[in-house]
């Protein structure tokens, strides 16, 4: 693997991946740190296909309870993939899933308002759907088989082969 | 540069050196833990910043020691012994009462199970209560009342006792019953007092509807009778009950306005049901009743004699034989709000205002009324302004030389920016006066000085919900257990008879001056309206 990319390209693709696995590291942890978090705020502002979705979730405590401790610990988990380089795939398939649901939730299409503020100005994409574009990027050029826990699986599993 | 690592890696190979190889690969393995590190460390310094800056603020305000008593709703189990309560008047406020006291109509329940609210309801406390009498006189809200009264499904479950319930074909009748405990009065507003005085007299302890009364006869009666009694008299203002409410208390008794002159409290809705119009169901056809289902005379009990019609019957509110429009509808909430936090009882003078501007049907009522409380003992001046064809919201504001606190669903103090006490806060930038100094979470039962935008932007919007030891409370139910909680274990409930008649009393002398065109005074030492 190492072989295909060029040392800039490889550095350039293990610091993207640090950069994105920061960002959902933390947006995971500041939501298990605020103890009154929840996602009904940002459900209420779903608008587009997926706000039925969001009024499921909200008609009951039970299951807006669920979400908001999957979502906590899925983006904790998925941060720690991306940054640890374990399980990195599957981590940056899952969270460019997850990111790409935030913005089915909230995307800035023409007619579509919102009331919460919104950083920058943004037409059809916006952050987070880059983000979610960046995710796939580090699906597709994976780098944890050379800097991230992903290599000791890998000699792992090699041993185990050779043991055979 | 490329060149360069390629040359080094070939000559890795050449001097393969097993161990060195495998150190370096589990090096660059191990190559995301050190940036978990830093995020961990960021992490603690950044929790450490706001925890500072937050007891900072808390310290200068003089609020780092408050506490906030931890309610044991929901913890306790029902004591003492079962109450059996009587409703009269079974109209739409009587279901949202007996629904906060458990019971709930059967298709009410079912719509209940469709949009997943049943859960919640059926998760309020049991107050050990059953409604065994319904007095309306109307038929089908009697029945309704009946329905609703034996609805087994019901918070408690099983160990709910099923008491049979009985239909009053009179107010008089249901009082005389020595099977009755307490009664809920939620009739239109010129029963309540009659009906109190007379429950008080037949020892039945009293949940009334507001307003207390409507003329200063009948409120002096009825204070009377319930002096002379042993009953618990509780009004219905229930938005006292809510957790933001404690948490202002705090905020008054702490001094962080400064010196209060002023207190803005406003009314502001812009729809026909709001202005009172209310005889047509929502596809536009009339509202059932006629003079066969409905006990006229009983209905119009002491007010004067009109003809039978269904415009009064659902409309009341429109006429002065029956209400005092929006200052016994909507001011006397205000009344108890700041009467609740402040105790200033009744104020030295009233002067009223108004007029019927937009809703121009057969009304008496003004749709448009502004009213000022002078308490010149208190330096302080109350201003309510009441407003039926726009639904901008204006808040309720008290307004301190320091800082000004708008309380709502949460409450949001700001601080002056000519303030005398945080002068060096706004010169040295620690406070900023265009933002909220502090703000309350109703969810967290704590102060939320440092908070993030967003969080900041929902809880102005009133999006968080008033909540106790995790769950959504109706505050309703809460006043009418507070009352139950009364009338078991003895005490003063909150919204009691002294409140209701310094209330009573600031209503009538707000509808008088509308009327008589004149400021009304309060005459203390014979405590008579002049």
């Amino acid at each position: 693997m190492r072989q295909n990319y060029s040392n800039l390209q490889l550095t350039t693709l293990v610091v993207l991946r640090f950069l994105v696995g920061w960002h959902i590291l933390y947006e995971g942890i500041a939501k298990l740190l605020n103890p009154q978090w929840t996602s009904a705020g940002f459900l209420k502002e779903s608008t587009w296909i997926l706000s039925g979705f969001a009024d499921w979730v909200m008609s009951n405590s039970g299951i807006l309870a669920t979400v908001d401790f999957l979502n906590t610990w899925g983006l904790i988990a998925i941060g720690l993939g991306l940054i640890l380089g374990i399980f990195s795939r599957v981590a940056a398939i899952s969270g460019a899933v997850l990111v790409f649901v935030y913005y089915l939730n909230a995307p800035p299409l023409t007619g579509l308002e919102y009331s919460l503020p919104t950083d920058g100005n943004n037409l059809i994409v916006n952050k987070t759907l880059i983000e979610a574009g960046a995710l796939c990027v580090l699906a597709l050029f994976p780098t944890s088989k050379i800097f991230g826990l992903d290599a000791w699986l890998l000699k792992r599993k090699q041993e185990k082969g050779g043991a055979k | 540069m490329t060149d360069r690592m390629k040359a080094e890696s070939s000559k890795e190979s050449d001097n393969r050196s097993n161990e060195g190889m495998q150190r370096r690969t589990v090096l660059k393995a191990l190559a995301g833990l050190p940036v978990v590190g830093f995020m961990g460390f960021e992490i603690f310094k950044k929790n450490n910043y706001a925890i500072e800056k937050r007891n900072s603020v808390l310290k200068e305000l003089g609020l780092d020691s408050i506490e906030f008593p931890e309610s044991n709703y929901g913890k306790t189990k029902p004591s003492g012994e079962l109450i059996r309560i009587g409703f009269i008047g079974f109209g739409t406020r009587a279901t949202q009462l007996s629904k906060a006291l458990g019971f709930m109509h059967p298709m009410e329940v079912k719509k209940g199970q469709q949009n997943n609210t049943l859960t919640d309801w059926l998760g309020q406390e049991y107050l050990n209560v059953a409604i065994t009498g319904i007095c309306d006189v109307f038929d089908l809200h009697a029945q309704k009342g009946m329905a609703t009264a034996g609805n087994e499904i019901r918070p408690g479950g099983q160990d709910a006792p099923k008491l049979p319930v009985k239909r009053y074909a009179s107010y008089q009748e249901m009082l005389a019953d020595k099977d009755i405990d307490a009664v809920i009065i939620a009739t239109p507003d010129h029963h309540h007092a009659r009906i109190a005085t007379e429950a008080a007299r037949a020892g039945k302890h009293i949940y009334c509807e507001k307003s207390p009364a409507l003329n200063e006869e009948e409120l002096n009666e009825l204070y009377t009778a319930v002096k002379n009694s042993q009953v618990v008299y509780q009004l219905g203002h229930q938005i006292t009950q809510s957790i933001v409410f404690q948490q202002a208390k705090e905020i008054i008794k702490k001094n962080i306005l400064g010196k209060i002159t002023l207190i803005e409290t406003t009314s502001n809705r812009n729809t026909a049901n709001g202005a009172w119009i209310r005889h047509l169901d929502p596809n536009g056809n009339p509202k059932p009743g006629n003079e066969d289902t409905i006990d006229w005379k009983q209905w119009l009990g002491n007010a004067p004699d009109a003809p039978f019609s269904v415009d009064r019957y659902y409309n009341w509110t429109k006429w002065f034989d029956y209400d005092t429009g929006m200052i016994g509808q909507l001011f006397t909430h205000e009344f108890d709000a700041v009467n609740q936090l402040l105790h200033i009882g009744i104020p030295q003078s009233v002067t009223s205002s108004g007029g019927i501007y937009y809703w121009k049907d057969n009304r008496e009522m003004p749709d448009s009324l502004h009213c000022v409380f002078e308490y010149p003992n208190r330096d302080l001046t109350l201003l309510y302004s009441g407003n039926l064809a726009s639904s901008r919201g204006r808040g309720r504001v008290f307004m301190g030389h320091d800082a000004s606190m708008e309380l709502g669903n949460n409450a949001i103090i700001m601080a002056d920016q000519n303030s005398t006490r945080y002068a060096e806060g706004i010169r040295s930038g620690a406070i900023d006066p265009g933002a909220p100094m502090i703000s309350f979470n109703p969810g967290a039962g704590q102060i939320d000085a440092v908070s993030s935008a967003s969080e900041k932007y929902y809880a102005s919007r009133g999006l968080t919900t008033t909540s106790i030891n995790g769950r959504n409370v109706d505050v309703t139910h809460l006043h009418l257990l507070e009352w139950l909680e009364c009338i078991r274990n003895g005490g003063t409930p909150s919204a009691n008879i002294e409140m209701a008649f310094q209330e009573g009393i600031a209503c009538i002398m707000a509808h008088r001056s509308y009327l008589e065109k004149r400021t009304m005074s309060w005459d203390s030492e014979n405590k008579k309206i002049v």
